[in-house]
């Protein structure tokens, strides 16, 4: 049987939408069934439904007061964002010199940049233990800002080079011409149209700096100056066995919405980024 | 700062052109001083925080520190990586728990990333046709992709629960398995487990990277290919794969080397069990554990090491292959 050309065009458009449909549903479920798990409590968690039966907000309640996760909120914020600010302030100088300016070694200090972002944090555990330690940063959020910049400052640097590479020349022309200094072009004529490029390279890290697990697990004990991620690690219930999924699924949703809602918003500048940190590179 | 706000003379640009040369010669040596003190910030940051670090793991690794007492400590050699006593082997190398972090992580990342591979080719090439709703796949696949990797470890942890879990009740309801499988609780499962999360947390990244070079590729390539008749396969073969290859490869690179330090995924979904247990796990557990600062920095050491040697393998690869095009061409 021969389709006609207008039967494959329909059959094609069925194949794409089908699969269309279920990437969305294979990528949103999981999240899906999370927020309906954190909704029910007692017997109704372990009824396996795929709607909405029960409406508890308990749950939420309790995982932002009772188990701190609320605390956790803030620390992961004030973390994330010193970090980022600090890493965005350096690196900003760095990337202008890198992406603009030719001089011996350049290629090199990039190389070492792109190597740093790779290494796997566990080489510099124990070296950076000693570190925190003789600051005296040891179980304060210190010393997650110091440990965060290891990862967060190659990163911040390599993206917001690969995105100063593809400004015009005749920018800087034009300053050099009319005689700006170095320092004023950066600050006059870079800076003002690096915003969308700090702002994406700003939330990348700020994410990245967000689900840190590994540092925080490693340098924090007490709960009150727990991030989010080790805060819900350490969700446990009366017994090994027991664990609470409703709370658990409750600062779940409650840590992931604002970074969903941020993806969300910035959705074009943010594939952006991820594509300019590694295709152009 | 009396680099920085040294003025660049306005005379460079309308001197007289037998002079030019030489001003712009000048010109370009100030920059690239200048250059030099506005990167300088950021290098002494990346090394205080970075390579200090790192040249102190590998100085404790020689050494028989423990985690409360750093201080406190004596030279052991290599003893912390292999020694040999009383015809007996110790340190990290002759752990057969090493080995079997070793074999973990690279069944892991062959696994994780090959699939990532395939099912981001899939994806790509998906939401680069043109089809109504495409914005809607677009936010969803950056779902995954948004979510902290310790709310994936839990959410897909509860999702593989072996009584309540949603996967065997989707598999018992389409008749796929007869008896819940305990996913967490089987050794063999387990890494499935893992790979399964973390391939549904990666896949988006591999499909942006991959569907940022599709869309460089200029259409009428392929229009002349159907003019010339070929297939779809042909198509892709000898059409698109060639042309996102260098994308292909930077992306699997970054992504083989975040497989090679997975260590939080695997923490939190199966308890940082034997059957599962990275390298980074590994080294993480004896320092923090066990306490065994000593012990802990030879097998950071030796995750530095193996990380870098099949980083080295890859450039060295890529280099290979572009020289050998070149020298075609």
């Amino acid at each position: 049987m021969k389709l006609t050309r207008q039967q494959r065009v329909l059959g094609r458009k069925f194949w794409i939408y089908l699969a269309a449909l279920i990437v969305s549903v294979i990528c949103v479920f999981p999240f899906y069934n999370a927020i309906l798990t954190s909704l029910r409590t007692g017997q109704d968690l372990f009824l396996t439904n795929y709607l909405p039966t029960t409406f508890h907000w308990e749950n939420y309640v309790n995982a932002l007061g009772e188990n701190g996760v609320g605390r956790s909120l803030l620390n992961s914020f004030v973390v994330a964002t010193v970090t980022v600010g600090i890493c965005l302030l350096v690196s900003i100088t760095a990337a202008f010199a890198l992406a603009r300016v030719r001089f011996r070694g350049r290629k090199y200090i990039l190389f070492t940049i792109l190597c740093v972002s790779m290494f796997p944090q566990v080489a510099v555990l124990s070296g950076m233990f000693e570190l925190v330690r003789f600051m005296g940063l040891y179980d304060s959020i210190g010393s997650l800002i110091l440990s965060y910049t290891t990862f967060s400052l190659p990163f911040t640097v390599w993206v917001l080079t690969t995105f100063m590479r593809s400004l015009p020349v005749e920018l800087e022309e034009a300053a050099i011409v009319d005689g700006a200094s170095l320092w004023v072009i950066i600050t006059k004529v870079f800076a003002p149209i690096m915003g969308p490029s700090l702002v994406t390279t700003g939330l990348l890290a700020f994410i990245g700096a967000w689900n840190e697990f590994m540092f925080a697990l490693t340098f924090i004990i007490s709960n009150d100056n727990r991030t989010v991620p080790v805060a819900i690690g350490m969700l446990q219930g009366a017994s090994q066995y027991e664990l609470p999924w409703g709370h658990i699924m409750a600062a779940s949703v409650v840590v992931t919405i604002p970074i969903i809602a941020l993806v969300l918003i910035f959705q074009k500048r943010i594939v952006s980024g991820l594509t300019a940190g590694a295709v152009k590179g | 700062m009396s680099h920085n706000s040294e003025s660049l003379l306005p005379s460079a640009a309308v001197a007289p052109p037998t002079a030019a040369p030489r001003r712009k010669r000048s010109l370009q040596q100030r920059r690239a001083r200048a250059a030099w003190v506005l990167v300088a910030p950021a290098l002494i940051l990346l090394f205080a925080v970075a390579g200090w670090p790192l040249i102190r793991t590998l100085f404790y690794s020689f050494t028989d520190a423990a985690m409360d007492t750093p201080e406190e400590y004596n030279f052991v050699g290599l003893a912390n990586y292999l020694d040999f006593a009383e015809g007996d082997s110790f340190g990290v190398l002759a752990d057969p728990l090493w080995w079997q972090a070793v074999g973990n992580t690279l069944w892991f990342t062959a696994c994780s990333v090959s699939l990532e591979l395939f099912f981001g080719m899939l994806l790509a090439l998906l939401m680069n046709e043109k089809f109504r709703g495409q914005g809607i796949v677009r936010a969803a696949i950056l779902v995954p992709w948004a979510i902290p990797t310790i709310v994936t470890a839990k959410m897909w942890g509860w999702m593989f629960h072996d009584q309540y879990g949603v996967v065997n009740d989707l598999l018992l309801r389409f008749a796929l398995i007869e008896t819940p499988l305990a996913w967490i609780a089987e050794p063999t499962l387990s890494m499935w487990a893992v790979v399964i999360a973390d391939v549904w947390k990666t896949v988006p990244f591999m499909a942006l990277m991959l569907l940022a070079a599709l869309q460089m590729i200029p259409s009428d390539l392929y229009e002349a290919a159907r003019v010339d008749g070929a297939n779809a396969w042909q198509r892709f073969r000898r059409i698109t794969l060639p042309l996102i290859m260098p994308a292909m490869i930077v992306a699997l690179i970054f992504r083989v080397m975040d497989a090679l330090r997975v260590f939080d995924l695997i923490y939190v979904l199966t308890s940082n069990s034997e059957a599962t247990i990275s390298i980074s796990g590994y080294a993480r557990e004896q320092m923090v554990s066990f306490q065994e600062m000593g012990v802990g920095s030879a097998a950071s050491v030796l995750v530095f090491m193996m990380v870098a040697g099949i980083a080295a393998c890859f450039l060295w690869i890529n280099r290979f292959s572009h020289e050998g095009k070149e020298a075609r061409e």
